[in-house]
């Protein structure tokens, strides 16, 4: 109970710095990079949730969304990045 | 039977796939896949009207482990307006991207974009519309980026990251809500859920996520950079479709999940941001000089009428009169839906001819462009809430209702945003009625602007003098079947 506590909370901290980072800092990168650390925090949480202690297997419902969510944020982070280098070369 | 609900989703997506696959036919795919969904989408919302909800569950698996389509009538509702406006997008992209290099990307990036708005429109579960959510995001700012400019890249890349941003907060409601109940369909939440801080910090996160898609003041700062310069028939999907996804969804949770847990208090702060969305937007749209500039503020403006139908709403208990005031709430969502897309296709048009779109210096080619200008006006009179067109009739039961509940604070509020909108719509239509040549024909580009024109007919005429479908409608929700 308490590592999935520990694992929990550590994933809702994780989403607050991402996203006091996102609100305030400036910049692509930075921006880009807060927000997958939010969405880190929110797999971190989902997979402290499937544990359901060692006697049982875990619950394999968040394991799939997170596996899902992961694949989604890399497309996201490849667009944005992909959005950047256009606007670098258009600068020269 | 056939499987209406997998087919809205999975045609537009082989479609997509086919024009990735073999781009230099784009166009062609892109017209039958269209016509295919769209015919699909106008079936479906029939056979909800007829038959009631009608409920897919894929592969065999049901819910709780399976993927579940559903659409009751107000998914319906949604579905045969993006089916209608999509298709004239359609027709219009054909002409507008033509030979050039660009139609390569916009027909699978197009045709992703439809299929993640059916699947938005008919997920039964929290994840599914996650997953539909982001979809849309990326579809919609890649698809805003075409018009290759640095201000689009820009406004775009902007879009894209504040779409982000949106979605990882619902994400973590969703998160939440499983944490708490361990489900995720919409139907097995709503039964388990229970009022509480889990129940008010998901409705928060989720909410909040969400009216950051749907630009609501003040979270609309980025909309207009992002749908004043993408390609015409991009922002006419962009403030026609996309932004009504959001809309639908925080309507729907509110409805369906939150509604029966939490007070009435809770979607008064919405209320009280759509006021300031209609003044602030209509203002600024009021003050814009360009004329795809002023239709995304007219888009931030029309958003807020529809939260202000939020806190009218939870203060009519479930039942009939809800349901008047829900399926108001609808129709003006799907007036402005028909009316913004004709004035960004109309706009398009004029763009084209005149070679900018700064309102001072438009009158001659608007008069020269008859049909587009008659699109153009016919927009305008939907977007004011005049006599006969839907918006007229959704205006009118809001206000109706905001007196008989004694809440007449909304009603300033409409009132000054429709003479501001007023006095917006007339100020470019001005223009067009001045001394010049007479034009030679009525239509010049027909597939430019006859979509643009059936829309704007839509709007005014259909959806004001024919909308009593729509009540029976949204009477039909999953629950009553």
């Amino acid at each position: 109970m308490t590592t999935q506590l520990i694992y929990g909370g550590a994933g809702i901290l994780l989403f607050v710095i991402g996203l006091g980072s996102v609100l305030t800092r400036p910049g692509l990168w930075r921006r880009l990079i807060a927000i997958n650390v939010m969405g880190s925090g929110v797999f971190q949480i989902l997979v402290a949730v499937a544990y359901r202690g060692t006697a049982v297997p875990p619950d394999p419902v968040p394991h799939a969304l997170v596996l899902t969510g992961i694949v989604v944020a890399v497309s996201a982070t490849a667009l944005a990045l992909a959005f950047g280098q256009r606007l670098e070369d258009e600068d020269d | 039977m056939i499987d209406l609900p997998a087919l809205a989703v999975s045609l537009p997506l082989l479609g997509a796939l086919a024009a990735v696959v073999l781009p230099s036919r784009g166009g062609l795919f892109g017209l039958v896949a269209g016509a295919l969904t769209t015919g699909v989408g106008l079936a479906l919302a029939a056979r909800v009207w007829l038959e009631g909800a009608v409920r897919s569950e894929l592969g065999g698996w049901g819910a709780p482990l399976g993927i579940v389509l559903r659409a009751d009538g107000l998914s319906a509702a949604f579905l045969a307006m993006a089916a209608l406006v999509a298709l004239a997008i359609t027709v219009y992209a054909g002409r507008y991207f033509g030979g050039s290099e660009r139609r390569r990307h916009f027909w699978p990036l197009w045709l992703l974009l439809w299929a993640a708005l059916n699947g938005l429109f008919l997920a039964a579960d929290l994840f599914n519309l996650y997953v539909m959510l982001e979809l849309l995001g990326l579809a919609a700012a890649a698809l805003g980026a075409l018009a290759g400019t640095q201000e689009a890249l820009a406004a775009n890349l902007r879009y894209l990251l504040v779409g982000l941003l949106g979605s990882m907060t619902y994400l973590l409601g969703v998160a939440l809500i499983y944490t708490a109940y361990g489900v995720l369909d919409l139907g097995l939440v709503a039964e388990l859920i229970s009022p509480g801080p889990v129940a008010a910090s998901a409705f928060a996160l989720m909410t909040g996520g969400l009216l950051l898609k749907a630009a609501l003041f003040p979270l609309h700062f980025w909309l207009p950079p992002a749908h004043a310069n993408a390609p015409a028939p991009v922002s006419a999907a962009l403030s026609a479709l996309v932004v009504k996804a959001a809309f639908y969804l925080v309507l729907r949770l509110w409805l369906e999940v939150f509604a029966p847990v939490l007070g009435p208090a809770v979607v008064v702060p919405l209320g009280l941001l759509g006021a300031g969305a209609v003044l602030w937007g209509s203002w600024r749209a009021l003050r814009a000089e360009r004329l795809k500039l002023l239709a995304a503020y007219s888009t931030v403006a029309q958003i807020g009428y529809l939260f202000i139908f939020f806190p009218l709403l939870a203060a009519i208990p479930a039942g009939a009169g809800r349901e008047e005031l829900l399926a108001a709430a609808v129709l003006f969502a799907l007036t402005h839906g028909f009316a913004k897309a004709g004035l960004f296709l109309a706009a398009g048009a004029v763009q084209g001819a005149a070679g900018h779109d700064r309102i001072a210096e438009l009158g001659a080619t608007a008069q020269a462009l008859p049909a587009a200008t008659l699109a153009m006006a016919l927009a305008g009179v939907a977007l004011i809430g005049l006599p006969p067109s839907g918006s007229f009739t959704a205006k009118w039961i809001l206000l109706e209702r905001a007196l008989s509940l004694g809440q007449w604070w909304w009603i300033p509020v409409v009132v000054v945003g429709t003479l501001l909108a007023a006095a917006y719509i007339f100020r470019f239509l001005g223009r067009a009625f001045r001394p010049e040549a007479a034009p030679q024909r009525f239509v010049t580009e027909p597939r430019a602007e006859l979509p643009a024109l059936a829309l704007g007919l839509i709007a005014v005429f259909v959806l004001g003098l024919a909308a009593l479908p729509l009540w029976d409608l949204i009477g039909i929700s999953e629950a009553a079947r």
